[in-house]
């Protein structure tokens, strides 16, 4: 084992864990995003044209979070506020969003940028800046006052409405943080990770962090644990294609994909397990009467 | 001033055929705003897209032959939808069903026509059901949710193919393309028209659309499907067999979408390549949509979107826009029936001089 197998393990995991970080906080307010593969194509154009055009990689990740924030407000405005069903807005995102990834990266694909530099120990800003990003959002869930009342609403939105919580304005706010982190973590993908950009670069990574906040069972420690193991099984089927051995590149590159489902088996098998922790009004619609 | 979103109590009977029409309307208002901002005048780029692919010579062949798979697919998932089972996974299943069913063809290229076609039609069916199966066990066993699962094993059945073609089934004469030799002419979809490239699977489109349209309304499995989704604990107390009903919604689009990809494989494709769909598995659910959850409804959801098929390649070649417009068109789409949904259930009302009523107002000071 080397230092190189390490950072490879970091820089495949955080993408992930950007992306399921944001996604933990929108599901504990009740709100199951399932655009966050689009989301995260549109930031990773985004990004990907604004440091083509500005050469800054700054500028680059901020206009991946913002296009990451402008495609989860639509989200909200369709499910928060038109009361549409959530599962389909969120299909509708993922689609949308690869076709207008695809029209928009059309003049940028061939292009090659230079990756953002290295920040500590081969390791670059961003990655540390996601396992801070965890780590505020537990602070902020389990330590403050409106994290409980997120959690709160994501449990019993009647009981919180009635107490006179804001219901669709934390549920907006906590779509609009999940869009940011699925900003980012397409950002990363296009400036970082592989620094070009290519058609459904993004290969499924959205919907396996949907599978992770499900594996965390919404803890954010598990997040981590999901996020790092993805990144190393990511790693593996790269690393044995590059070995050269005799199993069909195809077959292990489906790896992750496999691990996903057996994942996701392990995981739900034991329902009470996730029964406990699950939020409550998940992916219900809130229509206050009054 | 303000709006205000009242509910209705019961559904509207005018919005729930006049919502998709607005939705449709509205979104060509977005797509001709989108063809402005690229550049292109408007109206002319509207045209295009819509109404020039039906002016081609072929133009109503070939909007039937891309809106069959679509219908076929989505029939399906209304089945599911309307049942609460949200298999997102229609593009796997359809790649199963053109994996099976053309390795049939490929197995046995001179065994007679009517007895190959028949079996590489079964076989497709059979590809397509067991590939649905996987994500209908999951659920109903491990309770692991068939959203995530189906979409997964699309991933995986789409690596599945590229391994087959570029290596195992690789045709040895294709100067090393990833793709299989061409399907023999008994293992070909038998043409309805000569000339054109409309095939036997346009026929099953609608034949399926009626024969579901039948289970949903006349049928107590129907009946039981419709419960579950609406209200799954009124099922459970009626003693509906909900894992039963999750089987069979499952293998039936499973099935259907292995029998579109099947047709597509041996119709106008003519061998396994990776490129036997161009995403068929996800439009049909917007089909779906589209048509209300309604099989018939369907057939008009999947005309619409197999025309954005062939919009988006004639504007490729029109107008040198990519053919990623087709997705956009399809995602404004969704977006819209969704939004416009809404006023089924519920009115916007507008009210002056809205006021926070007094409880509100204690509510903000005490939080």
């Amino acid at each position: 084992m080397n230092v190189d197998f390490l950072l490879s393990v970091v820089a495949a995991a955080t993408p992930l864990l950007l992306a399921s970080t944001g996604e933990l906080v929108a599901e504990r307010s009740g709100v199951l995003n399932l655009g966050i593969e689009g989301m995260m194509l549109v930031a990773a154009v985004s990004a990907f044209a604004t440091e083509d055009i500005t050469g800054s990689a700054a500028l680059g990740f901020a206009a991946g979070a913002l296009a990451g924030v402008l495609m989860s407000l639509l989200f909200a405005l369709l499910t928060l506020t038109l009361l549409a069903n959530q599962v389909a807005s969120g299909l509708a995102l993922t689609i949308f969003g690869t076709g207008f990834s695809a029209l928009v990266g059309a003049k940028f694909v061939g292009i090659a940028l230079t990756a953002i530099p290295k920040f500590l120990f081969g390791i670059d800003a961003v990655a540390y800046a996601s396992l801070a990003a965890l780590a505020g959002v537990a602070w902020f869930l389990f330590r403050t006052h409106w994290g409980l009342v997120l959690r709160a609403i994501g449990d019993n939105q009647d009981a919180a409405h009635a107490l006179g919580y804001p219901v669709v304005r934390v549920r907006t706010c906590a779509v609009m943080f999940g869009g940011a982190m699925a900003g980012l973590a397409g950002a990363y993908m296009s400036l970082s990770y592989s620094p070009l950009w290519a058609e459904n670069m993004t290969a499924g990574r959205g919907w396996i962090a949907l599978a992770l906040v499900v594996f965390s069972a919404w803890r954010p420690l598990w997040l981590l644990a999901g996020a790092y193991l993805f990144g190393l099984i990511m790693y593996l089927s790269l690393y044995v294609q590059g070995l050269g051995v005799h199993v069909p590149s195809q077959l292990v590159s489906a790896l992750p994909y496999l691990g996903t489902v057996v994942v996701l088996v392990l995981i739900s098998s034991d329902a009470s397990r996730g029964r406990r922790n699950a939020p409550a009004c998940l992916g219900r619609p809130f229509h206050a009467a009054s | 001033m303000q709006l205000k979103i009242v509910a209705r109590g019961e559904r509207s009977r005018f919005w729930s055929y006049g919502a998709p029409v607005l939705a449709v309307l509205a979104t060509l208002v977005v797509t001709g705003v989108i063809f402005a901002l690229l550049g292109r005048n408007p109206f002319v780029a509207l045209f295009t897209f819509f109404v020039q692919p039906l002016l081609n010579q072929d133009g109503i062949p070939e909007l039937l032959l891309k809106a069959s798979p679509l219908i076929t697919i989505a029939v399906g998932l209304v089945l599911c939808y309307r049942a609460n089972v949200w298999n997102i996974g229609a593009e796997g299943q359809l790649t199963l069903g053109a994996i099976a069913g053309g390795g049939v063809g490929l197995a046995f290229p001179d065994a007679p026509a009517g007895l190959l076609f028949p079996a590489m039609m079964i076989a497709g069916v059979i590809g397509g059901a067991l590939w649905a199966a996987i994500p209908a066990w999951l659920r109903t066993q491990f309770n692991a949710n068939e959203i995530l699962t189906s979409l997964m094993l699309t991933y995986v059945a789409q690596l599945l193919l590229l391994y087959l073609i570029s290596g195992p089934w690789r045709d040895p004469e294709g100067l090393g393309f990833p793709q299989t030799a061409e399907f023999s002419d008994s293992a070909t979809a038998p043409l309805l028209i000569a000339g054109t490239r409309l095939h036997i699977g346009v026929l099953f489109a609608p034949l399926v659309a009626i024969a579901v349209q039948w289970i949903l309304t006349r049928t107590v499995l129907g009946f039981q499907l419709r419960v579950v989704g609406y209200a799954p604990r009124a099922a459970r107390f009626a003693g509906f067999r909900e894992k039963r009903l999750i089987w069979i919604a499952m293998l039936t689009s499973g099935g259907l979408a292995g029998l579109a990809g099947l047709f597509e494989a041996a119709g106008p494709v003519g061998q396994l390549t990776a490129d036997i769909s161009p995403g068929y598995g996800f439009t049909a659910i917007i089909v779906a949509f589209l048509g209300r959850l309604n099989p018939l409804g369907a057939i008009l959801g999947g005309l619409l979107l197999a025309l954005s098929f062939l919009g988006g390649d004639e504007a490729q070649i029109d107008l040198g826009l990519p053919n990623a417009v087709t997705g956009i068109f399809q995602g404004v789409l969704l977006f819209m029936l969704l939004g416009a949904d809404l006023l089924v259930s519920y009115r916007v009302k507008l009210i002056r001089n809205a006021k926070p009523a007094p409880v509100a107002q204690l509510a903000e000071k005490h939080p």
